[in-house]
């Protein structure tokens, strides 16, 4: 149900520092909210967000609540090396969505 | 709340093209609260004003998906970087919004999102330093049409 929409420069060089972009498809339903009927919608949100570069962990996010539907998370890494920067997010229900994108460092 | 008048709410919410459903208020944090959550993360340590920059728009039309974004003044050098940024809110249901956890390699110490803003209230971002001292920096958001979070409304 969940997929995801990145943002990564295809090239880069070596010590610049690169903006990411990582959008996921969500509702981050709150947990806060009623039905008309007065029942509790039940949680259901991205937990935590973490991005590695060639397998080794640059940024790690936790969620709450409070991140807007469609969760848009905008940071920076520098470029390294050549490789791959991959997405994880998990959620609430076992979600787990995945990504990745292949940088050429130069 | 009688029949009537849960429709009339329920028509405000849809003329002003929010979300169907209604958001229930009997869950909202408090200053005091937000302060208690940032204790959680520093650990009693002391939290200086500055060096933290943090954005949103002053007035929010829809408090449902706001751009915020931090930035914190520092070289990310590994001697002397963020080692984590948080964010909290006043009058949200709960005073977490987001913590992220970064280093070195970020090469900037910064970060944007989408969040929701409930009500007119202030917003905080605290940055925790390599050197294990913690900042922060704040900004008080006017919520104009806080979609369909009005008090009292259910």
């Amino acid at each position: 149900m969940a997929d995801a929409v990145i943002s990564v420069p295809a090239t880069a060089k070596r010590g610049e520092v690169i903006e990411i972009k990582a959008l996921v498809r969500h509702a981050m339903e709150t947990g806060f909210r009623r039905t008309q009927l007065g029942e509790l919608i039940p949680r259901d949100i991205i937990r935590q967000f973490t991005c590695t570069y060639n397998g080794v962990e640059v940024m790690r996010a936790e969620f709450h609540p409070a991140i807007a539907a469609n969760p848009l998370f905008t940071f920076t890494t520098v470029a390294t090396e050549s490789g791959t920067i991959a997405f994880r997010w998990t959620g609430d229900k076992g979600l787990v969505v995945t990504e990745s994108a292949a940088i050429t460092v130069t | 709340m009688n029949a009537r008048r849960r429709f009339l709410t329920a028509a405000g919410c849809f003329a002003a093209g929010a979300p169907l459903a209604l958001l229930a208020r009997e869950a909202r944090a408090t200053p005091a609260e937000m302060a208690e959550a940032i204790r959680q993360v520093t650990g009693g340590a002391p939290v200086r004003a500055g060096r933290v920059r943090l954005d949103l728009p002053p007035l929010i039309e829809n408090g449902n998906s706001v751009p915020l974004s931090v930035a914190v003044e520092s070289p990310m050098t590994p001697a002397d970087h963020v080692r984590a940024i948080h964010v909290f809110t006043e009058k949200n249901p709960l005073p977490n919004v987001v913590s992220a956890r970064l280093g070195p390699r970020a090469g900037r110490a910064m970060l944007a999102t989408r969040v929701r803003i409930a009500d007119t209230q202030t917003v905080t971002a605290i940055a925790e330093l390599s050197d294990g001292t913690f900042w922060s920096g704040s900004m008080q958001v006017v919520v104009t049409l806080s979609a369909c979070l009005e008090e009292g409304l259910i």
